[in-house]
This record gives structure tokens, sequence and C-alpha cells, in this order.
């Protein structure tokens, strides 16, 4: 199993590096300026001085390798060294976000926290959800519950996280008032006060988030869960006169899971990529709210570096799920 | 015979399973599976089960021991009625009366080990220590011949048939009784076959086990079993001691049945008269009137469309249900005489 991991790892760099190249090229071939924002008054010959000094003079492989250096070695250490006050940083040049002028990872820093509480809580929910609706849908096939489960995971799996966020604001923000329709990052827990604040502010894009995860998760669950109730070694379990929890939880539910926590791991990198509509609708300043911006200003090493992030986050992730089914699957061996 | 205890005592069991069609999922029909079935089984002895694919034989085994909610009739097993009984008072039942299944390969779970599968109805049930459990564990695997190595393994590392030990030392491991064997040859090679039998047999000795034991191998069964019960369509249709069965069939299903048996011998082989039955078995969700094989039967005459044949005694413990024997009653009843009052009627 290590020698797997190891060398599946070994083959993820390479990938990682011909995904970072596409990228790379075809931000360079985009059309778009990084001057096209800035006031129609300043002469041409100042426009190319600007894209001289933001590095454009150079050949593309060039630029390519130096951002890449950068992004491996300078960011990281840099990051590592404001995170736990080493001096490691190193000397030199940064990869420097085109709009805001300060580098990319120290934006990445303030924003990633953002997204992990946002995100990352609607896709904890969401699989808190997903699972006991799973089992007992399946449990109770055809049931009141299970029809009903069934049509609001088919609704949630439809309709687009735009659509529903709006829907919420309209609903609770408009009509009933209950919870502010923007996230406001600066906002500081202290105190008890300030706790049911930030709950009520993270709460809808949560729930939009929560629904969405939880409608996909919760059918994968179902037919895992109807897979293994009928298979020969359920009735065995009953047959050796267990209590039917001890059946369904720990015979059946054990092996359903190995599918779905596959596709749990799979998932995770895809939150972060999906929840960009959500945090622009919330107005919350995380990850994806920052590759939007940046598109939108042509900031591409910003964009560069965000979507390197994003590949490097699938690829990981898809290891990670193939060396879950390993370990949870004892019939799957990959030496 | 007489004198024996009877360990399992069915009475007029019924399975149907529910039909539901429409929009509204209304309940249209049932399939019946076992439909109206009475034996006894008697302590120590092995009751052979034979009878065509889809005929009820497995759905029968699962229901004595209650693994379905019954439709109806009655089951007692070592002198408690079982048929009523909720399944958490079940529960407590299991460690007297066990099942080994037909599939080795689908009935273990694929993520416990051996040590875990065999052991688990020993936590449920007990209040050992691990130390006396994995003692247990040990002493059922060299009962059923597997090496004490494996307890660790998990069951896709086996073959066909030690998966079939370890379903039968999972079986054992409360000292059961009476244990249901569904099948438990069918998934196995020839060879294998052998092996797991001779240990079936050889358990019932040593533990005094009382087997039903299900098959269409009526090769198996005659080797096994000491009384024989034929199925069709849900039903039985005749259920006698071994011997008795197979020199004298009364009912012509088993006749045809076992006319397809073949023989080891290419001389008798050649000579066998081969009673071949015309078109397929009804469906039990609408069985025909009268009596179920009345569509097939090559003896078949006007009463059998008619009215169910009753289920009764022609000789002691030689039970069919057929009208050919309705009013003789008597074992060397001439049968040509009941045909042509069936022909006059």
């Amino acid at each position: 199993m290590l020698s797997y991991t190891l060398r599946r790892l070994a083959f993820a760099i390479p990938t990682v590096l011909v995904i970072s190249l596409i990228v790379f090229l075809m931000l360079d071939m985009a059309p778009g300026d990084p001057t096209g924002s800035l006031p129609l008054t300043i002469p041409l010959e100042v426009r190319e001085q600007i894209r001289q000094s933001l590095g454009l003079g150079d050949p593309v492989m060039v630029r390519y390798f130096k951002w890449l250096y950068m992004m491996c070695f300078v960011e990281p250490l840099h990051i590592l060294a404001g995170l736990t006050g080493w001096d490691i940083a190193p000397e030199g040049p940064r990869i420097l976000s085109w709009q805001t002028r300060s580098p990319v990872g120290d934006i990445l820093v303030q924003r990633v926290p953002q997204t992990l509480w946002v995100v990352g809580l609607g896709y904890l929910f969401g699989i808190l959800i997903a699972l006991p609706i799973g089992v007992i849908s399946a449990y109770r096939q055809y049931s009141w519950f299970d029809q009903a489960g069934t049509f609001v995971s088919m609704i949630g799996f439809s309709v687009p996280t735009f659509f529903t966020g709006v829907v919420f604001i309209l609903i609770f923000s408009v009509w009933l008032g209950w919870f502010p329709s923007m996230y406001d990052t600066t906002h500081v827990v202290r105190d008890w006060n300030s706790f049911v604040f930030q709950a009520k502010q993270i709460a809808m894009p949560v729930a939009v988030l929560a629904l969405f995860n939880a409608s996909q998760i919760s059918r994968f669950m179902r037919a895992s869960m109807l897979d293994n109730l009928n298979q020969d070694y359920v009735r065995t379990a009953r047959a050796k006169g267990l209590g039917e929890k001890t059946v369904v939880l720990v015979h059946v539910l054990r092996n359903s899971m190995i599918p779905v926590v596959t596709v749990i791991a799979i998932g995770i990198p895809t939150v972060f990529t999906g929840a960009i509509i959500t945090e622009q609708i919330f107005r919350v300043n995380g990850l994806g709210d920052a590759l939007i911006r940046a598109i939108y200003v042509s900031d591409w090493p910003m964009v560069q570096t965000i979507t390197f992030i994003f590949a490097i986050l699938i690829v990981l992730f898809n290891l990670i799920a193939d060396v879950l089914y390993g370990i949870l699957d004892p019939r799957i061996r990959y030496d | 015979m007489a004198e024996q205890r009877k360990l399992v005592e069915v009475r007029d069991l019924k399975m149907y399973f529910p039909i539901n069609t429409g929009i509204l999922r209304r309940h249209t029909g049932d399939v019946k599976a076992v439909d109206g079935v009475s034996f006894d089984i008697y302590e120590g002895e092995t009751l052979g089960i034979v009878g065509e694919s889809g005929c009820g034989k497995s759905t029968c085994g699962r229901a004595v021991l209650r693994l379905y909610d019954i439709t109806a009739g009655t089951i007692k097993i070592d002198g408690v009625e079982i048929g009523a009984k909720g399944q958490s008072a079940l529960r407590k039942m299991r460690p007297t009366m066990q099942m080994v299944f037909q599939d080795p390969q689908a009935c273990l779970n694929p993520r416990m080990t051996v040590a875990a599968i065999i052991g688990e109805p020993l936590d449920e049930h007990t209040d050992w220590s691990k130390a006396k459990k994995l003692e247990r564990i040990y002493e059922l695997m060299d009962a059923v011949g597997l090496n004490r190595s494996f307890a660790n393994r998990y069951p896709h590392a086996f073959s066909g048939g030690q998966r079939q030990r370890i379903g039968i030392a999972r079986a054992l491991a409360l000292n059961p009784k009476f244990i249901i064997c569904d099948e438990p040859i069918a998934a196995l090679d020839v060879s294998i076959q052998a092996q797991v039998v001779n240990l079936l047999e050889d358990l019932q000795d040593s533990l005094g086990l009382t087997y039903m034991f299900i098959s269409h191998d009526l090769s198996m069964v005659r080797h096994i079993a000491d009384r024989v019960a034929v199925m069709y369509l849900g039903k039985i249709v005749e259920l006698a001691p071994r011997d008795a069965l197979y020199a004298t069939p009364r009912h012509p299903y088993t006749e045809a049945l076992l006319s397809a048996v073949p023989d080891p011998d290419p001389k008798v082989e050649a000579r066998v008269q081969r009673i071949i039955l015309k078109g397929d078995v009804p469906s039990p969700s609408n069985p025909p009137k009268g009596c179920n094989f009345s569509t097939r039967c090559p003896k078949v005459m006007d009463i059998c469309r008619q009215i169910d044949p009753e289920y009764r005694e022609l000789a002691p413990g030689h039970f069919t249900a057929c009208h050919l024997y309705n009013d003789a009653g008597e074992t060397g009843a001439p049968r040509y005489e009941c045909n042509q009052q069936g022909e006059d009627a």
C-alpha cells in the first residue's frame, strides 16, 4: 500500500506540472490585458512600460519557469515563515498580483480561512445530513420518508446553488429578515453576541452548500445501502441472531461506506471550485471570490496560482480516495 | 420413528410475497412461494427437501427459521412456537436454529475476518472472555477442517469449499440443535461437494444435529437424508422415508423427477425410460385451479383441474397429495382403477 501510494505520488508530480503549463499557456494566449482596466488617458508608451515592469517582456517559457520556481519554492517558504515565525523566507521576487501588487501567497493566506469555514462547514453539514437520510431512505425504501428524501435531493441536485442562494436571500433576508444577506469577513468573534452574529451570517451560505452536497451524497448513500441490504451476508447476520441495529449499522453500513467515502473524498476539491458562485452571491471573500475578481481584471498570476492549487487538490484527493478504497475494502490490494 | 421426539413441527406454513402494481402501488396479488406446507422433523434426522428451481424450497427453509415474516401457519421448534414471535424474541432463539447458506461467496461479510465472522454470534449471545471466545473459534475451525492460521484472513482469500466450511463453522458456533442447509453444495464443484457433505454428516454424528437439507441434487439427498420431501410450486407433493420414496415414488411429479437422475452405469442409463414433462412451471402468483401439477401431469384427470388434492398418509410415514390415491388410501391401491374412475367422472 505504501509503495503504491508513493508510486502514485511520483506520477502525480508530472500530471500537476503539465496542468500548470497548459493553464499558463492558455492564460498567455487569452485576450485581455493587465492595463485594460486603467484609465484611458494613460498613453500607450506608459502602458507598455507598465507591461514591461510586470515582467511581460520575457518569453513565455521564461515567465513560466520563473513562476514555477516561485510557486513551488519561494511562496511555500514565505507562507510557512508567516505561519510559524521562523526566519526561512528566501530573498528575491515573489509572485505578485497585478491588481494589488502584493504577493499572491499573502492574499491566499488571508482568503483561505473564509473558504474553509464557509465551504468546509457546508460540506461537513452536507455529509452529516446526507448519511442518516441515505441510510433511513434505503432501510425504509418507498416509505414516505424515502419519497420525501428522494424529492428533496432531486431538487437539491437539479437546482443550481446560484438559484437557491438568491431564493434563500429573498426569503430569509428580504422577507423574514432573519439573516444578513452579506457575509462580513471583518467580523471577529469575541463574546456570545458576536458568536450569534457569526452563526447568523454563516447560516445561509452553509445551508445552500449543505443542501447541494447532501442531495448528492444521500443519493450515493441510499444506492449503496440498497445494494448491500439485499446481500446474502446480511441474511447471514440476521440468522446469527444479531440485533437489527448491529445488522444495519455494522454489517450493511460499513460495507456501504466503501463507495461513499471515496465519493466524499473526491468531492472535497470540487467543493472549493464549486463554491466560487456561492461565495460571490453571499460576498464571502474566499478563494473562489479571489479567482473571479482576478479573472475580471486579467490578473493572470493570481488566476494561475489559484488554478494550480485547485489542480493539486484534485489530484491529491483522487489519490486519497483510491488509498481509502484500498484501506476500507480488504478485497482490493494495489501491490 | 413414532417414538422419536419431534424437534420441528411445521403446520400449514404459507409465505406469500405481495405484488403491488399501478400508480398507487395497490396490492393486486401474491407470489405464493410457499403455500400450505406441513411436515415434522425428528431429532437427529435429516429431512431432505427437493424440487426444481423456483418451487419454494429455499423460501420454505428461510420461513421455517423466520428469516421472513410468514403469512400464515405455525412453526414449533424444540417445543416453542415461533410462527408469530417478534424479531427481538426470535433473536434469543437463534442459538438453537441456524442456517448454512447457498452461496458461500456472498453470504460472508467481505469486510470481516474469518475469526470475526465465526465469533460474532458469540459476541452477541454469550458473555465469554476474549480468550474463551478465541478458543471456541479455533475449536470450530478444527471441527470443520480449517487451518487455525487462517483466522485473520478475509473471506475473499478462500476457495468456495473453504468458504462453505467457514459458513458451517459460523452456524455451529452456538451449539445449535437444528440446522437448515440451503443448497450448501450447489455452488461447489463435485469433488468439494462430497467433502462438505461428509463433513456435515460427521458433524451430525458427533454433535447430534438435526438437518433440513434443501437441494436439487437428488443423488446427494439420497445419500444424506433419512426422509425426503418433494416440493412443487410451493407445496409438498410427496414426503416419505428415503428408501420408500426412491423405490416407490407415488406422485407423478416425483416419478418424473426421479427418472431424470442420471445413472453412472451407461448400460442402465441407455435403458432408462425418462418421463419428460411438457410445458413450464406455472407462475406462483397465478397457480392453476385444482392440483398445482395438473397442467403438466402425464396422468391428469378431470378432478385434478377442479379440486386441490388432499395431503394424506398412504403408508406409515409416506404422504402424498394426489387424486390418484384418493379412494385407495392403501399402499397397494391399483392406480389403474383410479385412472378409470377419473375418466368415468
